[in-house]
């Protein structure tokens, strides 16, 4: 007993560290990176855009903090935000899920758009969140989208969409498919008014968004080691009865075999949108 | 017809003898020539087409084609488009456009296939192109689910100004199996997957999904293929007169807003 309370007593300074942290770690404060697996302080990531200080892993963002990175600030106005979740499925349960998701995350659907300034320019931009149902599109997500671009046809903006993606939203089922082609359709038009679309592709981009406007833009960029594919990588493996390569449908594999223009880090990500779009001022086609 | 469950309809709309597109094709129009190649990488056997008249109007065709035997099916790749497939598909389609041509397409597949090759050149993008580029095609286009439409591979060539479907054909985002196993975590409720998404005929048309329902005799497709082929032909002939009247503008306006406000 009295050996008992030695040890106790003589725990380790680096043990005692270790559980402090551990205590912090639950209240929030400090988040382990799932790449290098340093513990890194909350705070410190997210200034550091949240990206691994450590390893240079860029972490999943919400779409507010994605809208504080690349708008300038104070510029944002949110478009289309009266749109709401549909049930048109009368799926069993899934209104009263997003009813929760939405308290929880304080998040109303998977994509926010708006119109805001880029280093100065003018644009329209959508942004997805992996938060709410894994990104999927629904029809609120299609429609949202749908209006972003035909906010940039009517007010002669460039856009970019920020796609983050589990696919096609399964609870809203065919409603859902019908999203890729509303959205393409919409891009279309846009090319036909010979307006700039950049589409930037962050982890994970897949199925029924890359199959859509995701693989459409003028200008394809990515974040570093984004996982983009169409189908996911179990289907995959369960298809061919094996395993994948490492890196298999990474952005650095896409950038390979010539489906992305560019991989951005997140540090400069504000500037090489800013910059493309100033590269695309002044051709004929521009009137506004 | 009697009363069919939706699993029922799932069953027929995959059964072996069910008529495939090149029956359909065969039947339907005179004069079929197959095309082949998306001049660029393969030609993809999952889907066929190539040029047509029906009723002296020339038209372009394409379809999804599975097979009726294991040792066809394993050259179909089952119905399972890869990127290649697609490309071949939008290669003809803009032939079409050049040419003023109507553009028929029938739906038949499991899904776009997931493999690594697929993958690797570019899955996504060859689908999303086709939908793109079907949204603004100067043609009227005519899309018929024959039997089974499913995900995006089935969207890749389902973009046009009518879309309609066979009786017992189902139309819908996944499997029912992969439907079961990403909602129920369980592949074997496909059965109550079924019921659950909506993806039959009928369902689609309340959802306003589709135009029209073509019928069926009792016991499915493949119990008297010549009267379905008959009941598809009266279908385009009927809908390519309509839509010819109309003027470009209107033609792709109307697409556009056919989706619009799905």
């Amino acid at each position: 007993m009295i050996i008992d309370k030695v040890k106790k007593v003589n725990k380790t300074e680096k043990e005692r560290t270790k559980n402090k942290i551990a205590a912090n770690m639950m209240i929030g404060k400090w988040v382990k990176c799932d790449e290098c697996k340093e513990i890194i302080y909350k705070e410190e990531l997210h200034k550091n855009l949240s990206v691994c200080p450590n390893c240079g892993k860029h972490f999943r963002l919400s779409s507010r903090r994605r809208i504080n990175q690349i708008a300038d600030e104070g510029t944002f106005t949110e478009i289309a935000s009266e749109i709401q979740t549909k049930d048109p499925l009368n799926f069993d349960g899934y209104l009263k899920k997003v009813e929760i998701l939405k308290e929880k995350t304080k998040i109303e659907e998977a994509v926010k758009c708006g119109i805001c300034n880029i280093e100065g320019e003018k644009a329209v931009i959508a942004v997805m969140d992996g938060n709410f149902l894994m990104g999927s599109m629904g029809s609120a997500v299609g429609e949202r989208i749908t209006i972003a671009i035909e906010t940039a046809i009517e007010k002669r903006l460039p856009i970019v969409i920020f796609c983050v993606s589990g696919g096609a939203r399964m609870q809203e089922g065919i409603v859902s498919l019908m999203q890729m082609a509303k959205t393409s359709s919409a891009i279309a038009k846009l090319n036909e008014e010979g307006l700039l679309y950049i589409s930037v592709l962050t982890d994970p981009t897949t199925g029924g968004v890359t199959a859509s406007f995701a693989s459409l833009g003028d200008i394809i960029l990515s974040e570093p080691k984004a996982l983009i594919g169409f189908a996911g990588p179990r289907v995959i493996e369960q298809t061919i009865k094996q395993k994948l390569p490492q890196g298999f449908q990474s952005a650095e594999f896409l950038l390979e075999h010539g489906f992305i223009d560019k991989i951005v880090e997140r540090k400069d990500m504000k500037s090489t949108i800013a910059k493309i779009i100033r590269l695309h001022k002044g051709g004929k086609v521009e009137d506004g | 017809m009697a009363k069919l469950t939706a699993w029922d309809r799932v069953q027929l709309a995959r059964q072996l003898e069910r008529p495939k597109s090149l029956d359909y094709i065969q039947k339907i129009f005179e004069d079929f020539m197959e095309l082949h190649g998306d001049r660029n990488f393969a030609d993809d056997k999952s889907i066929v087409g190539g040029i047509a008249t029906i009723d002296n109007i020339p038209v372009t065709v394409i379809g999804e084609q599975k097979g009726k035997k294991i040792k066809e099916n394993m050259e179909r790749n089952f119905g399972m488009p890869n990127p290649e497939g697609y490309r071949k598909a939008l290669r003809l389609m803009k032939q079409a456009e050049k040419f003023k041509r109507p553009i028929i397409t029938f739906i038949d597949t499991p899904g776009a296939y997931p493999g690594m090759g697929a993958e690797e050149r570019g899955q996504g993008e060859a689908i999303a192109k086709n939908l793109m580029e079907m949204a603004r095609l100067k043609v009227p286009i005519i899309c018929i689910v024959i039997g089974e439409g499913s995900s995006g591979g089935a969207l890749a060539i389902a973009v046009g100004d009518r879309i309609v479907m066979l009786e017992n054909a189902i139309y819908s985002i996944l499997s029912p199996e992969g439907f079961a196993s990403i909602l129920y975590k369980d592949s074997t409720k496909a059965k109550e997957a079924a019921e659950n998404m909506k993806a039959t005929a009928q369902d689609l048309k309340s959802l306003e999904v589709i135009d029209y329902i073509i019928e069926e005799p009792e016991g499915g497709a493949q119990e008297d293929v010549n009267q379905v082929a008959l009941n598809i032909r009266k279908y385009i002939l009927k809908n390519i007169k309509e839509l010819q009247k109309l003027s470009t503008e209107q033609l792709l306006n109307e697409r556009y807003e056919k989706f619009r406000k799905m």
